[in-house]
């Protein structure tokens, strides 16, 4: 408890100081190194099957010309609004769908055998019907997006809500909450964490799928764009691709983190 | 870790505040009289309790010790007010608390600290504290704060009011939570036994709290626990249960003088008490692993 005061009670500068020469990112550092040494003399012939990837510094070449084009920018926007715009809607339908399984028992016998017929389907087996069924390519993009996101999210709430711990509950009505209080203030926030980890698995899940139905359906984003590098036979360009795909899941991952330590300040201390 | 849902849910609902003369002559007198309870009567039948009868007076501070798988907190939960009685009824302060024709119905005027621990992980202390007086409109939040704060500091807690209960230890989140129960002016303060989980060093600071906090309030306690020395200790009567079906089957007055001293646990008198009562426990702990052995067979 002291030593995490004194740590967030530091100047920044001070603990951007102590973060660089701690050991935790000199040793993530040296892996990334060394990713880029083993890489660099595959390209050069030195490794086996590695010939046809292009060296490092080819591919900076290709990201530095991509990053002046319209497109790219273009296609980055695309796949998070597609990413967005499914994973708030599987939050936003999810997360009550669960929260009411939980809660009422007559509830979860009707919705719940229908959702484990559903669940096992992977979403990418959604997208011919979803291209059917949408009037738009992007509404189908999308909708696949929120099958990715929706069915974790209302497992992890599920979950969630009914491993809460019986005497807490006792405790609020001992302390005269209604039923209506115990679910907003104890039901509610007792799942919080549920629902956290629910969105940090979910997100990832949406980088996936919205890559995949890209590759598939689209006409624009970041799978789309690695797709037609690789139908144009540039390599490098794939290279940045996967890059671009591996940088919004991370920032997008980060995101969900920041939203998750602001919604539960009791275990951000940890 | 039971399931929830909201049927279950309605039958808690805190119980109106009695009126009658009756009730308000004396303060927190616990009356069971022949309690039984039978979990699933036309399934498994699992009798907890049989002819359980028992008088707590007012301020009196009593403990119930026996064997695991007693009925020791079926009888709290039915006080409590979160689980029905299958017959008998139990009185508060001669008006009718739990009776076979009432559903089961919690309310401020007798909670319950538990055994695993109930603060609310995501409220900071005060919150935790201020939680009852506000849900139930008692008392302004800041009148609840500032009564929290009075009260944390008689226990050595003023300093942790911003706090999570995560972070402190499981000494200082016991003390939070018999004072989050403290503040609601409870009739019945019911413990379901809050010091299970301490190491000796931590247990005998928390008696210490404990003891000063009942000489302060004169609250009537209904201390459940499997420790013989820690009910003696602490009590006005120590009561024996019985293994299933459960009843009282013997009442031990603790003559000791208060305030209660750690040099009483070596009295000769403590020991011949102790002695006294590892008899009546061993016998049922006997029986109880009898019958498990029995139902395993």
């Amino acid at each position: 408890m002291a030593r995490a005061a004194t740590i967030t009670g530091a100047p920044l500068s001070l603990r951007v100081r102590n973060f660089v020469f701690s050991g935790q990112f000199v040793r993530g550092s040296l892996a990334v190194l060394g990713f880029f040494v083993i890489w660099q003399a595959g390209s050069m012939g030195l490794l086996p099957f590695m010939h046809a990837i292009p060296t490092p510094i080819t591919v900076a070449q290709a990201f530095w010309e991509f990053m002046h084009t319209a497109k790219y920018w273009q296609s980055w926007l695309d796949s998070t609004l597609r990413v967005m715009y499914g994973f708030v809607a599987a939050q936003l339908l999810g997360i009550p769908l669960g929260l009411g399984m939980g809660w009422n028992r007559n509830f979860k016998d009707f919705s719940y055998p229908l959702f484990e017929l559903m669940r096992p389907i992977p979403p990418l087996a959604w997208v011919p019907v979803s291209i059917l069924f949408w009037p738009t390519n992007e509404i189908s993009i999308a909708f696949i997006t929120f099958i990715g996101a929706f069915f974790t999210i209302v497992v992890n709430v599920l979950g969630g809500v009914s491993a809460i711990p019986r005497q807490l509950v006792n405790a609020a009505v001992s302390f005269g909450a209604s039923p209506k209080q115990v679910f907003w203030r104890i039901v509610l926030p007792a799942t919080i964490p549920s629902i956290v980890t629910g969105m940090m698995v979910g997100i990832g899940i949406t980088w996936n799928v919205v890559i995949a139905a890209e590759m598939i359906a689209g006409n624009t984003g970041l799978g789309r764009l690695t797709w037609e590098a690789y139908l144009a036979s540039h390599t490098p360009g794939i290279i940045v691709g996967m890059i671009s795909i591996g940088l919004a899941g991370y920032v997008s991952s980060m995101a969900v983190k920041m939203i998750g330590d602001w919604l539960m300040p009791w275990k951000k201390i940890f | 870790m039971s399931k929830m849902s909201a049927s279950n849910l309605k039958l808690l609902q805190p119980s109106p505040p009695q009126d009658g003369l009756a009730c308000r002559a004396t303060d927190g007198a616990l009356s069971i009289k022949t309690v039984g309870k039978i979990y699933d009567p036309e399934g498994v039948h699992v009798e907890a309790l049989r002819d359980c009868s028992l008088e707590i007076a007012a301020g009196e501070f009593v403990a119930i010790v026996g064997p695991s798988g007693c009925g020791k907190s079926t009888l709290l939960n039915i006080i409590a007010g979160f689980d029905n009685l299958t017959s008998g009824e139990i009185l508060l302060d001669g008006c009718p608390l739990a009776t076979t024709n009432t559903s089961p119905s919690p309310g401020p005027e007798r909670v319950v600290v538990f055994q695993q621990g109930a603060l609310f992980p995501w409220k900071t202390v005060i919150e935790n504290v201020t939680y009852g007086p506000v849900v139930q409109g008692v008392m302004s939040r800041a009148e609840a704060i500032q009564r929290a704060r009075e009260m944390l500091s008689r226990v050595g807690l003023k300093d942790i009011e911003s706090s999570y209960p995560g972070q402190l230890s499981s000494g200082m989140q016991r003390r939070v939570e018999i004072i989050r129960a403290l503040i609601n002016n409870p009739k019945v303060l019911l413990l379901d036994e809050p010091f299970r989980a301490m190491d000796t060093v931590t247990k005998s600071a928390s008696h210490q709290y404990l003891l000063e906090l009942y000489s302060a309030t004169g609250k009537t306690i209904f201390f459940i626990t499997h420790d013989l020395e820690e009910a003696i200790f602490l009590a006005d009567k120590v009561m024996v249960m019985t293994t299933r079906p459960g009843y009282i089957k013997k009442t031990l007055a603790v003559k000791l003088p208060r305030p209660r001293q750690y040099a009483m646990l070596a009295a000769p008198e403590f020991i011949a008490m102790k002695a006294d009562l590892v008899g009546a426990v061993h016998e049922e702990a006997v029986k109880a692993f009898e019958a498990g052995e029995r139902e395993m067979a």
